[in-house]
C-alpha cells in the first residue's frame, strides 16, 4: 500500500476495493489465534499455581495413563497431517479429495474428544470429579477448555463440508478453509503443551 | 420450567428501587410509542438498527455511554447523598445490602458501560476516516460487538428490576463472589454482564487493529499517522492481550460457583489470590486502554486548535508505546498488601513511578503545542486545558501510591477513590467530552452550542474539584471506601462538600442535555456544509459532514503527518475529481442484531439458571453465525452516477 505517492494526489479505485480481502481475514485471524493463546496462557498459569494443590486427593501420578493419553495425541496429530493433505488437494482444486480428506479429519477428531470424554467419564466416576480439588478443578478446566475448542473445530469443518460440496472452491469458501486449518493447527500446537505439562509432567 | 426466577425477584419493599424502574420503563415506554406514533421503525430498522456502517454503528454506541452515563452517576448520587445523612445514629435511606449494590454498579457501569462504548462509539465514527478508508476491516463483526455491548447493558439495567446486582463491587474480588457468600444472582448478573461486553471489546480491538494496519490510505505509513490513530492503534493491541485474561478470571469464577469448582475458594486447594492477579492483569491494562485514546483527542484537540502542528509528535508516539508496554508491568499495585515479599513489592513500585515518565513527556508535548499558537478557546479546548491541570494532581498521588509503605497505609481508604476518579475523569471523561464536541458536526452534521457546552464544562470541572478534593483529606484521615454508615463526625464536613461537588456536576449534566436540545433546535442555522468547521488537520476533516457511506469518493493520497492542512497548503484539498467509480459496501445485516438478542436470552438465563433458554440462547447464537457464514452475497455496488450524484451536490454546496 505504501506506493511512492509524490507526484498524484489520490488514486483511481478502478477495481473493486476489497479485492485483498482473503489476505485481511488471515491477518485477522492471526489476531484472533493470539488472543486465543492469551486465553491459554492464562488458564495454564492457573494450572501452574493450583497443580499441587491435591487437598488430600489424587495425584496426577495416581490418576494419568500415559499411553492413553499418547493414543489421543496421536489421534489430533494425524488429524492435523490429513488437514494439511487437504489444503494441499484445495490449492491443486481436488474436490473429491478435500472431502475425504476433511471426512478424515473429521473423524480423528471427533475419536479425540470421544476418548477425552471417557476419560472425563471414568474420573468423575471414580469420584475424582472437578470439585476433588483446585488440582482438578485446574486439569479439568484447561483440558476442557482445550476439548471445547476442537468441537468448535469439528463443527466448523461440518459446516465447510457443506460449503465445498455445495458451493465448491469459491474465494471465500477457500479463504474460510484456510483459516480452518490455521485453527485446527493452532490446537494441535496448544494440545502439545497441555501434554506436555499437564499429562508428562503430571506422572513425573 | 424458569430456574430460580419468580416473582419475588422483583424488589417491591425497596421504593428507591421500584421508582428508578418505573421511571426507566416509563421512559422507555414513551420513547416506543413516540417511535410507532411518527411511524419510525421502518426507518430505524434500515437505516440504523441492521447497518453495518460505522459512523451510523458509532453514534449509536455514544447514545449506549451516554445512557449508562445517566445511570452511573445516579448511583453516584446516591452514595454521596447517603454518606452526607448516614452519620452516628442515622442510618440514612439506603440499608447495607442496596448500597453494596450501588457501588458495584456505579464502578462496573462507568468503567465497562461508559467509558467502554464511549471510546468505541468514537473509534468507529473517527478511525476509517482519518486513515482515508471506506470501512472497517471486518464491518459484521463491528455490528456483533455493538450488539452484544448492549446486551450487555441491558442485563445490568434488568438486574434493577428482576433480582439484584452484585454486592461484591466492581472488581468481585473472591471469595465474597463465591456462592457460599454470594448465594444470589447478583454476582451471576455482574459475571455475565462483563463476560459478554468483555467479549464485544476483545472483538472490537482486533476488528480495529486490523482496520488500522491493513487498510490506511496509500502515502500513510506508521509515522504519518495522526495521533488518535496512534493511541487507538495501542489500545487496540492492549485489548487483545489483556481481555483475555478476564474472560479467564471469570470464567473460572463462574466455573467455582456454578459446578462447585475450586479456583478460588478457601478450601480444597483454592487460591484467593490467583482471582485478584489475573482480574488486575486485565483491569490495570484496562486502565490503560480507556485513558490513552483520550490522550489522542487531546492531541488532536490541541494542535486543531492552536493552529500548529503536534509538537514532537515522535516522542509522542514513542511514549505512547512505553506506556503500553509499561502498563503490563503494574498490575500488582493494586494489591500490594497482599503479602508479597519486598523486593516484588518494590520492582511493582518501581515500575509503577516509571508510568510517570512518558505521561510528563504527554505533558510537554501538548504544552509546547500550544505554545505560541493562535488558541482558539473553544469547548473541546476547555476540556483539554482542564484535564492538563486536573490530571498532573492525579499523576502525582499515583506516584505517592505506588510507594509501597505509603500504600500501605492508604490502601482501600478514600485517597485511593480521590486519585482514580482524578485519573479517570480528567483523563477519559474529559477526553471523550472533548471529542464529543469536537466531531460532533462530523458525525451528525451541526456542531453543538458553544455557550451551554462551557456553561456545562464549568459545572464539571468546578464539581469535580469539590467532589474529590474532600476524598483525599478523607483518605488522610483514615476514612476506608465504601462505607454504608460511620461514626466520627469529623468526617461529615468533607462529605458534605463532596456532595455539593456531586451536585454542581449534576447541574453540569443537566446543561449538556440542554445543550443537545438547543443544538438540535438551532441545527438548521448552523448547519456545517464544509465538512471543516474547526479549520481541520487530519483527513476525516475533508468528508462531508455527515460524511457519505462511503467516506471517500476517491481514496487520497497522503503526504504528511497533518494529511488534509498539506491538502489545503496545496491548494488541493476541494479540487472535484473528474470522474468517479462503482464503489463496493456491505448490505445490511439483521444477523448481528439477532446474535445480541440470542446473547441475551443466554446471559439472563444462565442468571437464573433457566438451562432449556440458555441452550436456546446459544443455539440461536451459533445458527446466526453460520448463517451468515454461509451467506457469499453480503456486498452492494453504489454506481458511478450515483456517486457523482452525492458528491456533485456536495461541491455545489462548498461553493456556496
Amino acid at each position: 500500500m505504501t506506493t511512492d505517492a509524490s507526484t498524484i494526489d489520490s488514486i483511481d479505485p478502478g477495481q473493486p476495493e476489497h479485492s485483498d480481502t482473503v489476505a485481511i481475514q488471515a491477518f485477522g485471524f492471526w489476531i484472533y489465534l493470539m488472543t486465543d493463546l492469551v486465553l491459554f496462557a492464562a488458564i495454564f498459569a492457573t494450572y501452574a499455581v493450583l497443580g499441587q494443590n491435591y487437598a488430600g486427593g489424587p495425584t496426577g501420578k495416581d490418576l494419568f495413563d500415559l499411553p492413553y493419553a499418547f493414543v489421543e495425541t496421536m489421534f489430533l496429530l494425524f488429524s492435523s497431517a490429513t488437514c494439511g493433505l487437504v489444503m494441499l488437494a484445495m490449492y491443486k482444486g481436488r474436490k473429491g479429495w478435500v472431502l475425504t480428506g476433511l471426512a478424515v479429519t473429521f473423524l480423528l477428531g471427533l475419536g479425540f474428544i470421544a476418548m477425552e470424554i471417557n476419560e472425563f467419564y471414568h474420573m468423575i466416576l471414580d469420584g475424582n470429579g472437578p470439585e476433588r480439588s483446585a488440582f482438578l478443578s485446574a486439569f479439568f478446566t484447561l483440558v476442557g477448555t482445550h476439548g471445547a475448542h476442537v468441537i468448535f473445530g469439528l463443527i466448523w469443518m461440518a459446516v465447510m463440508m457443506g460449503q465445498v460440496a455445495v458451493k465448491g472452491f469459491t474465494t471465500p469458501v477457500q479463504s474460510r478453509l484456510m483459516r480452518l486449518s490455521m485453527f485446527w493447527h493452532f490446537l494441535d500446537i496448544v494440545w502439545i503443551g497441555l501434554f506436555t505439562f499437564v499429562y508428562l509432567m503430571g506422572v513425573m | 420450567m424458569f430456574g430460580k426466577l419468580s416473582l419475588s425477584a422483583i424488589p417491591y419493599e425497596s421504593p428507591i428501587t421500584m421508582g428508578a424502574v418505573g421511571g426507566a420503563m416509563l421512559l422507555g415506554v414513551l420513547i416506543l410509542a413516540l417511535i410507532t406514533y411518527f411511524r419510525k421503525w421502518p426507518y430505524l430498522w434500515k437505516e440504523w438498527l441492521t447497518s453495518l456502517d460505522p459512523k451510523r454503528i458509532g453514534i449509536m454506541y455514544i447514545i449506549l455511554a451516554l445512557v449508562m452515563l445517566l445511570r452511573g452517576f445516579s448511583d453516584a448520587i446516591l452514595m454521596r447523598s447517603q454518606q452526607v445523612l448516614a452519620v452516628g445514629a442515622s442510618q440514612g435511606f439506603l440499608p447495607p445490602d442496596h448500597f453494596n449494590q450501588i457501588f458495584g454498579a456505579h464502578g462496573s457501569i462507568m468503567i465497562v458501560f461508559m467509558a467502554m462504548p464511549f471510546l468505541a462509539g468514537l473509534m468507529n465514527i473517527v478511525i476509517p476516516q482519518q486513515i482515508g478508508s471506506r470501512d472497517v476491516a471486518f464491518p459484521f463483526l463491528n455490528a456483533v460487538s455493538l450488539w452484544l455491548t448492549v446486551a450487555g447493558a441491558i442485563l445490568v439495567m434488568v438486574s434493577l428490576g428482576v433480582g439484584e446486582f452484585s454486592k461484591a463491587g466492581w472488581s468481585g474480588y473472591a471469595p465474597l463472589t463465591e456462592r457460599q457468600y454470594s448465594p444470589g444472582t447478583g454476582v451471576d448478573y455482574w459475571i455475565w454482564s462483563f463476560q459478554i461486553a468483555g467479549a464485544a471489546s476483545l472483538m472490537s480491538g482486533i476488528n480495529f487493529l486490523v482496520t488500522i494496519l491493513k487498510m490506511r490510505a496509500p502515502g500513510m505509513k506508521l509515522m504519518r499517522m495522526p495521533m488518535f490513530v496512534w493511541t487507538t492503534l495501542v489500545t487496540n493491541v492492549l485489548m487483545i492481550f489483556a481481555f483475555p485474561v478476564l474472560t479467564v478470571a471469570l470464567f473460572l469464577l463462574t466455573l467455582d460457583r456454578y459446578l462447585g469448582m475450586h479456583f478460588f475458594t478457601n478450601e480444597l486447594g483454592g487460591n484467593m489470590m490467583m482471582y485478584t492477579n489475573l482480574f488486575w492483569i486485565w483491569g490495570h491494562p484496562e486502565v490503560y486502554i480507556v485513558i490513552l485514546p483520550a490522550f489522542g483527542i487531546f492531541s488532536e484537540v490541541v494542535a486543531t486548535f492552536s493552529g500548529k502542528r503536534l509538537f514532537g509528535y515522535t516522542s509522542l508516539v514513542y511514549a505512547t508505546v512505553a506506556i503500553m508496554v509499561l502498563s503490563f508491568c503494574v498490575w500488582l499495585h493494586h494489591f500490594f498488601t497482599m503479602g508479597a515479599s519486598p523486593n516484588v513489592n518494590i520492582v511493582f513500585g518501581i515500575s509503577t513511578m516509571m508510568i510517570a515518565v512518558p505521561t510528563g513527556v504527554k505533558i510537554f508535548n501538548w504544552l509546547f503545542t500550544m505554545y505560541r499558537g493562535r488558541i482558539r478557546f473553544t469547548t473541546p479546548m476547555y476540556w483539554t486545558l482542564a484535564f492538563i491541570s486536573t490530571f498532573a494532581i492525579g499523576g502525582m498521588t499515583g506516584v505517592l501510591l505506588s510507594v509501597p509503605p505509603a500504600d500501605y497505609v492508604l490502601h482501600n481508604s478514600l485517597f485511593l477513590i480521590a486519585h482514580f476518579h482524578n485519573m479517570l475523569i480528567p483523563g477519559t471523561l474529559f477526553g471523550f467530552f472533548a471529542g464529543y464536541a469536537y466531531w460532533f458536526p462530523k458525525a451528525i452534521g451541526f456542531p453543538l452550542n458553544e455557550k451551554w457546552g462551557k456553561r456545562a464544562f464549568w459545572c464539571w470541572l468546578i464539581g469535580f474539584y469539590l467532589a474529590f478534593i474532600p476524598l483525599y483529606v478523607l483518605g488522610f484521615m483514615g476514612m476506608p471506601r465504601r462505607m454504608q454508615h460511620f461514626e466520627n463526625p469529623a468526617w461529615h464536613p468533607y462529605l458534605i462538600i463532596a456532595a455539593v461537588g456531586s451536585a454542581v456536576i449534576a447541574l453540569g449534566i443537566l446543561f449538556q442535555m440542554i445543550q443537545l436540545l438547543v443544538s438540535i433546535r438551532e441545527r438548521h442555522a448552523n448547519r456545517d456544509l464544509t465538512g471543516d468547521p474547526w479549520d481541520g488537520r487530519t483527513l476525516e476533516w475533508s468528508t462531508a459532514s455527515p460524511p457519505a457511506v462511503y467516506n471517500f469518493a476517491e481514496i487520497p493520497v497522503v503526504h504528511d503527518i497533518d494529511a488534509f492542512w498539506d491538502r489545503k497548503e496545496k491548494g488541493v484539498a476541494y479540487k472535484q475529481p473528474e470522474r468517479y467509480h462503482d464503489i463496493q459496501m456491505p448490505m445490511n445485516t439483521s444477523k448481528g442484531l439477532l446474535i445480541g438478542v440470542f446473547t441475551f436470552l443466554f446471559g439472563f438465563a444462565m442468571v437464573w439458571s433457566i438451562w432449556w433458554l440458555a441452550i436456546l440462547g446459544a443455539l440461536g447464537m451459533i445458527f446466526m453465525v453460520i448463517a451468515r457464514a454461509c451467506d457469499d452475497d453480503t456486498e452492494y455496488v453504489i454506481s458511478t452516477a450515483e456517486v457523482a450524484k452525492i458528491e456533485n451536490e456536495r461541491y455545489r454546496q462548498l461553493r456556496t
